[in-house]
């Protein structure tokens, strides 16, 4: 069970543009264990699906600049494409943000799932959608949405499609990069907790769940990373990060999450004053400093990761001394 | 009578039903037979699924579309008879909105500046603080009035148009603001700012905010009343901690019951199907039969049957 899978070591990758470079992964080590969901958060433009690109896709202006990535135990960064290419679908998927919007209104479900599989060079015969229809009926829907249009189907059941395609070689990792965040919360629940079935079924191995939503990570994730502006910030089991968050980033948050329960009159929330900084040509330090309470003349200098108990890190030099100050 | 001047807004019986297509017509009802009130200084949030006719109703009450049938009263008056191009400036500097598509609400060939400038030049405020006036409600939202002013539409994220868009509405004197997935764009370390900022303005200024949302949890913290809207159908309404701690109708149930909560796990065991409830939602109308809209407690109504 605890057998490493994806192994990312100090992986930076940049996008190169005429202005200079934005620093949208910068310095991230991770791996993921076999069978896990391993949530990743962090809010708008903090490199989420730059890491997922990355992974699979690094297309100009998005260079890998350096760092190690092994899938298991393959080096993935210096494969050839060819190779590479044999890996998709059966080892290494994606669920791409806005997957959604590539349903072309003209083209019944069936044509655009035979095009799709096509690409990966997958024979969309028979036989092919008869395991179609199988997982038809795993996610609950009729095998009659094959022949209708995008245009008949709601976000959840198209999301629904979307999940079918990507784990029909029942791929060992699997990344889903925001699949909730334009669903209804009753479609929501559906699919996050398809994803969970589907592991726990066997059909997929390991998932990296991208989200800016904790709550929904709190719900499924074994393990959460949180990322701030390009960097790695904090990493742990689920329980550890949203019980007892040790950086100044993810405490602030945590604890500015609505929930039911808590309504203005009685407690006030508070969030974080500013915004993220720009990533082009950003220098050294941490990047949280510029809205940080507890920033100090050390922060102008990048911390490195450092290891609170087994299987929790951050990345901050003054955790220690802001303890269990609760940011609120 | 004496109800409608109390509320800022009521609305009534309002359906709207949309008609596309010109040889095969065909016809959405995107709401139908509505009815709610807005006391001044509240908050009240519209929740429902994509499609059950939330931003419809935004519309309608900023007379950008028609009603098919149904009225709508804004502090007694019927906003139908307001006609007359001097009538209309007034409410619209009363009653604004703030849409799901904040680059639609700006021309991309002008300056983002120019959204002031309007208020200012139509609505005949005092000009000799104007600078000053626009750098506190910029800060007020959490922008930088240096990196704002001068830019245009495309230069800013959808996020920070939104919050020049509630800035606006800061500066002028509104009674109602109909929020349209505002925080839809925003990320979490800033939403809540923008949120105590709303409710900050309808306790100093007395405004009515109608939080457009799909996010239950936001819809908790921020508003005193509820609506919540199934199929263009109002299914619930009234008091917001009645209606998440005791939810009636069978929609309602499926909504609490899968949004993500912290501390409180999703059942494994439980089967859950989205479609479900539309089931569950023809048996509710069957079993409570020639019952309609009625109250379930005090402050707190629900759609019994449809007959
Ligand atoms: N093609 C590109 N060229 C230059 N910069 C880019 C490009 N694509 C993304 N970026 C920048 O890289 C950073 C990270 O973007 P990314 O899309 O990875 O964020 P994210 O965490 O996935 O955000 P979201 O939650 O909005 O999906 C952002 O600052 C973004 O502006
Ligand atoms: N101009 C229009 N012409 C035809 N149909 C329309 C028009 N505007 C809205 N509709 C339909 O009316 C229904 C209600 O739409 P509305 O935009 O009010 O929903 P909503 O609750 O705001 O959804 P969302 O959460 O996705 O924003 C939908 O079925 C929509 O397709
Ligand atoms: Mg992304
Ligand atoms: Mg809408």
């Amino acid at each position: 069970m605890n057998e490493t899978i994806l192994e990312i070591k100090n992986l930076k990758a940049y996008y190169k543009i005429l202005k200079g470079e934005v620093k949208a992964v910068d310095d991230i080590s991770l791996e993921i264990r076999r069978g896990e969901i391993l949530g990743l958060a962090g809010e708008s433009g903090c490199g989420k699906s730059t890491l997922a690109s990355t992974l699979i896709s690094r297309k100009p202006p998005l260079h890998y600049i350096s760092g190690e990535v092994k899938l298991l135990g393959q080096d993935i960064m210096n494969m050839s494409k060819e190779e590479f290419q044999k890996m998709r679908l059966k080892n290494i998927s994606i669920i791409p943000q806005y997957a959604l919007d590539a349903f072309s209104p003209t083209k019944k479900i069936r044509t655009f799932i035979a095009d799709l599989v096509s690409e990966h060079g997958i024979k969309p015969d028979e036989e092919f959608f008869e395991k179609v229809k199988e997982r038809l009926d795993f996610v609950n829907l009729d095998h009659s949405v094959l022949d209708r249009y995008p245009m008949e189907l709601s976000g959840g059941m198209k999301q629904r499609v979307i999940m079918v395609i990507s784990t029909i070689l029942d791929p060992e990792f699997i990344i889903a990069d925001e699949i909730t965040s334009a669903l209804d919360v009753s479609s929501q629940r559906f699919v996050a907790t398809l994803l969970a079935r589907l592991r726990d079924e066997g059909i997929i191995g390991s998932v990296l769940f991208i989200t800016h939503d904790l709550s929904i990570l709190y719900q499924i994730a074994e393990r959460i990373m949180v990322m701030y502006a390009g960097h790695f910030v904090e990493i742990g089991p689920t329980d550890e990060i949203i019980g007892n968050p040790c950086h100044p980033y993810t405490k602030a948050l945590i604890s500015s999450l609505p929930r039911v329960g808590i309504q203005y009159k009685d407690k006030k929330l508070s969030g974080i004053k500013g915004t993220p900084p720009s990533l082009l040509n950003i220098g050294e330090g941490c990047r949280f400093r510029f809205r940080c309470p507890y920033a100090a003349g050390e922060c102008e200098e990048t911390p490195q990761r450092e290891k609170i108990n087994d299987g929790h890190y951050i990345a901050c030099w003054r955790w220690q001394e802001i303890g269990s100050d609760s940011n609120e | 009578m004496s109800e409608q001047v109390q509320n800022v807004m009521s609305v009534r019986n309002l359906s709207k039903v949309f008609k596309s297509g010109v040889f095969k017509p065909k016809y959405t009802v995107a709401v139908q037979d509505v009815s709610f009130d807005i006391k001044p200084g509240t908050i009240i949030s519209l929740i429902g699924e994509s499609g059950s006719g939330k931003t419809t109703i935004g519309k309608l009450i900023l007379k950008l579309i028609k009603p098919s049938s149904g009225k709508i009263y804004y502090k007694g008056k019927d906003i139908e008879e307001i006609r007359n191009k001097d009538e209309l400036k007034e409410y619209y500097k009363k009653v604004q909105g703030i849409f799901q598509d904040p680059f639609a609400t700006f021309n991309p060939l002008y300056r983002v500046d120019r959204i002031f400038d309007m208020i200012y030049d139509s609505f005949g405020y005092d000009k000799s603080n104007k600078e000053e006036r626009i750098h506190q409600v910029l800060q007020d939202v959490n922008l930088v009035p240096e990196r704002t002013l001068g830019k245009f539409p495309h230069q800013l994220s959808g996020g920070q148009l939104q919050r020049l868009l509630i800035a606006r509405a800061l500066l002028m004197d509104v009674d109602v603001l109909i929020a349209d997935e505002l925080i839809s764009m925003l990320d979490a370390s800033t939403r809540i700012g923008v949120l105590n900022l709303l409710v900050e303005l309808t306790e100093k200024k007395g405004m009515s905010v109608i939080f457009i949302t799909h996010d239950l949890n936001l819809g908790y913290y921020i508003s005193d009343e509820s609506l919540i809207m199934y199929k263009g159908r109002l299914v619930e309404s009234g008091d917001t901690k009645k209606i998440y701690e005791s939810p009636v109708h069978p929609y309602t149930k499926m909504l609490f019951n899968s949004v993500p909560e912290i501390g409180k796990r999703w059942d494994p065991e439980e089967e859950f199907l989205p479609e479900q409830v539309i089931k569950d939602v023809e048996e509710f109308y069957k079993e409570n039969a020639g019952k309609g809209f009625a109250a379930a407690g005090e402050n707190h109504y629900v759609l019994y049957s449809i007959d």
